[in-house]
């Protein structure tokens, strides 16, 4: 039954550097779109809310594959231009995590304690030296741990850029099945989840060592000691 | 080919979305029981502690919500046939959201479950209750309203990951929005309107959520 | 020619919803007098603070501080309410420190001493630093010049919290009930603290306080507060030891009787 695993493990390994760039690109430019919708949403002109809002909205009320198919079939059949598969995938890994990210980034900014802006206020502080100088610098704080549930699940998404033929690794095991014996398909879809799992610990505790940085910087204690090993569940 | 918009064909296309919309709703509403259920017995094992049973389901759940849903169906669809048990599409794929989701309805009951006042099970054992008494008499009845606006979001979440069944043969919505934009090599009118479908759904059940996270908050 | 007074309040009128704060005060406070305001709480005393800090508009009246008026400006002519920039000119004469410290806790103590002259003073970061070690030494936590603010005890918070105001050279200070929040035990160094800025300059200072013994040796002037409006007014020798109004008589009697 494992007498195909070195072929297997090669095979699935090769998906790997796909996934990563998908995830990377994905997980930057959802950083992007977090930041500008999320600072968007509290502005002060109702426009910038409203337009934000129907970003937001939008994105979180529609499937992920049906945006991916909608890149992928419908704005080539509209502007008569394929995009390539995998920058298809990472505009909609990017735009659809951006929509929930900007959620958290404008819960954040608004957990920061009135008491602040009014220290702000009497330091005669201009709104720009507020937001950028006292009160991001708290709310990075408050909204990583989210963010890492969010790149969590962006990692998991990048599984359906498959469905657009980018050779990832689970189009790769898809190639594999057909072309092994019957027993194997277990062990390919075993390793494919391993993978995934690997790539899953790498981003909690890369954002693991983010938080920690975060609140020491505001003088806190990291935020309670999770002991999920992947997504950082407490049970 | 006509303009960008063709009405005539998204009215003539819309029965069949419809259609397809009703068997992504009816796989979310299976999926959400079996996530409800299972994941209220994954909460009570992990509370329960369970000697070595609950550091086997903590590992399993942290690996399960890790892991892409896509993979997960494909093992229960295409893996279990090979030890006998062979499931539809809509079976295998509501298992999988099932199984999936429940990895987060049982974190929701958990934080539910903490909430209730150490007094309340002090109380129960006082009364010398037996534990199925404790559990579905006392601790679950306050527990379960609390967390119900929680576990409306993850049914949301569940609907919008519907359609990556497709890749185990599920016709649902998008399933059959792909067909018909493959038979007409028209694709704008069946994806746009599959895509508006889910929002018609979705942002109605959002609000819904909304008001029930505002009336738990407030009770 | 007399000198203008500091601070005037002409019939400031302020409500939250359907309560009526602050209702037609008046108020005159000369260039570096201190005065305290005491009285229940409720009585509109914090609201005075957090209107001259410009936290919260009025609804009607004016306020002047010194000289300018924080309330409204000149625009072609007309008097309209003054816009963000205008009262943030006026406010920059103006300190606050707050019953909750309020610290930036993603800055070291240093840094909150220097935000605020380099970023609206304008001042070099060097020439600001050397002003912060000064106050540091003023407060006495010179050694905790590097240390975050959350690491403090509250005592500790406050005095940085003072320094940190009177970092930006304020010509009006105001104090919201600046040891409330504090132990008892800490209570008396801060209290020390202010004194010693009250009597080494010549900073206009307005007080909310329940202190009445610090209120008694610190203020010139002492303001009784009920119902929005000042009820007594006089200097703290004659009004914190023979009020003349019942409500005062009461209002001393039952903080006196809880300690």
């Amino acid at each position: 039954m494992l007498d195909n695993l070195p072929l297997i493990l090669s095979s699935l390994a090769a998906g790997v550097p796909p996934t990563v760039f998908a995830a990377v690109g994905g997980i930057a430019l959802t950083i992007a779109l977090s930041a500008v919708a999320g600072l968007a949403l509290l502005s002060r002109h109702r426009a910038v809310r409203a337009v934000s809002r129907v970003y937001v909205e939008f994105f979180r009320g529609t499937s992920e594959v049906v945006q991916l198919f909608w890149i992928f079939f419908v704005l080539p059949a509209l502007v008569g231009y394929q995009i390539v598969p995998l920058a298809a995938g990472i505009v909609v890994l990017g735009l659809n995590h951006g929509a929930y990210g900007a959620e958290i980034v404008r819960g954040a900014v608004r957990s920061v304690p009135r008491a602040q802006y009014d220290a702000c206020t009497a330091l005669s502080l201009s709104p720009w030296d507020r937001m950028r100088r006292v009160v991001l610098p708290q709310a990075v704080v408050e909204m990583l741990p989210s963010f890492t549930n969010l790149f969590i699940q962006l990692l998991k998404s990048t599984a359906l850029l498959s469905l657009v033929v980018v050779d990832e690794i689970v189009r790769r095991g898809q190639l594999l099945v057909p072309n092994l014996g019957v027993g194997e398909k277990l062990t390919i879809y075993l390793v494919e989840l391993l993978l995934y799992l690997g790539l899953a610990v790498l981003v909690t505790s890369g954002m693991r060592l983010l938080e920690r940085r975060a609140a020491a910087r505001v003088g806190r204690p990291p935020t309670a000691a999770r002991s999920g090993f992947a997504t950082g569940v407490a049970m | 080919m006509t303009g960008i918009w063709d009405w005539g064909y998204a009215v003539e296309v819309l029965p069949a979305l419809l259609r397809g919309l009703q068997v992504t709703v009816l796989a979310t509403l299976l999926g959400s029981v079996l996530a409800f259920a299972l994941g209220l017995v994954l909460a009570i094992v992990l509370r329960a502690r369970v000697p070595v049973l609950h550091r086997v389901v903590r590992a399993f759940v942290e690996f399960w919500r890790s892991t892409p849903l896509l993979v997960q169906a494909y093992v229960i669809y295409q893996v279990l046939p090979d030890v006998g048990i062979t499931l539809g599409s809509l079976a295998a794929g509501v298992i999988a959201l099932g199984l999936h989701y429940a990895c987060y309805t049982s974190e929701v009951y958990r934080a539910g479950i903490e909430a209730v006042p150490v007094g309340q099970w002090e109380a129960a054992a006082a009364l010398s209750l037996p534990r199925s008494r404790v559990w579905f008499g006392v601790i679950l009845p306050q527990a379960v309203p609390r967390v119900l606006p929680a576990l409306g979001n993850y049914v949301i979440s569940m609907f919008k990951e519907v359609p990556l069944l497709l890749a185990i043969g599920l016709v649902e919505v998008v399933t059959v929005a792909r067909q018909l934009s493959a038979d007409s090599f028209r694709p704008v009118e069946p994806l746009t309107l599959a895509g508006l479908l889910f929002l018609l759904v979705s942002l109605p059940a959002s609000i819904l959520v909304r008001r029930m996270e505002r009336r738990a908050g407030a009770g | 020619m007399p000198v203008e007074p500091m601070v005037v309040l002409d019939g400031v009128h302020k409500r939250y919803g359907d309560t009526a704060v602050l209702s037609g005060l008046d108020l005159r406070v000369e260039r570096g007098e201190h005065v305290t305001l005491i009285g229940p709480s409720g009585s509109g005393k914090t609201t005075i603070l957090r209107l001259l800090m410009g936290l919260e508009a009025v609804d009607a009246g004016t306020i002047h501080v010194g000289g300018r008026c924080l309330t409204h400006m000149r625009r072609r002519g007309a008097v309209v309410p003054a816009d963000e920039k205008h009262a943030r000119a006026v406010r920059r004469t103006i300190g606050m420190v707050f019953q909750q410290f309020n610290l930036f806790p993603n800055m070291t103590v240093l840094g909150n001493l220097i935000e605020a002259p380099v970023r609206v003073l304008g001042m070099s970061e060097a020439e600001a630093t050397r002003r912060a070690a000064e106050l540091l030494e003023l407060v006495g936590l010179t050694d905790k010049t590097h240390e975050r603010p959350t690491r403090l005890s509250g005592g500790q918070q406050q005095r940085v919290a003072i320094a940190r105001a009177l970092a930006m050279r304020p010509e009006v200070l105001l104090l919201d009930e600046v040891t409330s929040a504090l132990d008892p035990e800490l209570v008396a160094g801060v209290l020390r603290l202010l004194r010693l800025i009250g009597e080494s300059s010549d900073i206009t200072i307005l007080c909310v306080t329940h202190e009445i013994g610090f209120a008694r040796d610190f203020a010139d002037r002492v303001l009784m507060f009920d119902g929005g409006s000042i009820v007594e007014d006089g200097p703290p020798e004659r009004l914190l030891v023979e009020p003349r109004v019942p409500r005062t008589k009461e209002f001393l009697a039952a903080v006196l009787e809880g300690r």
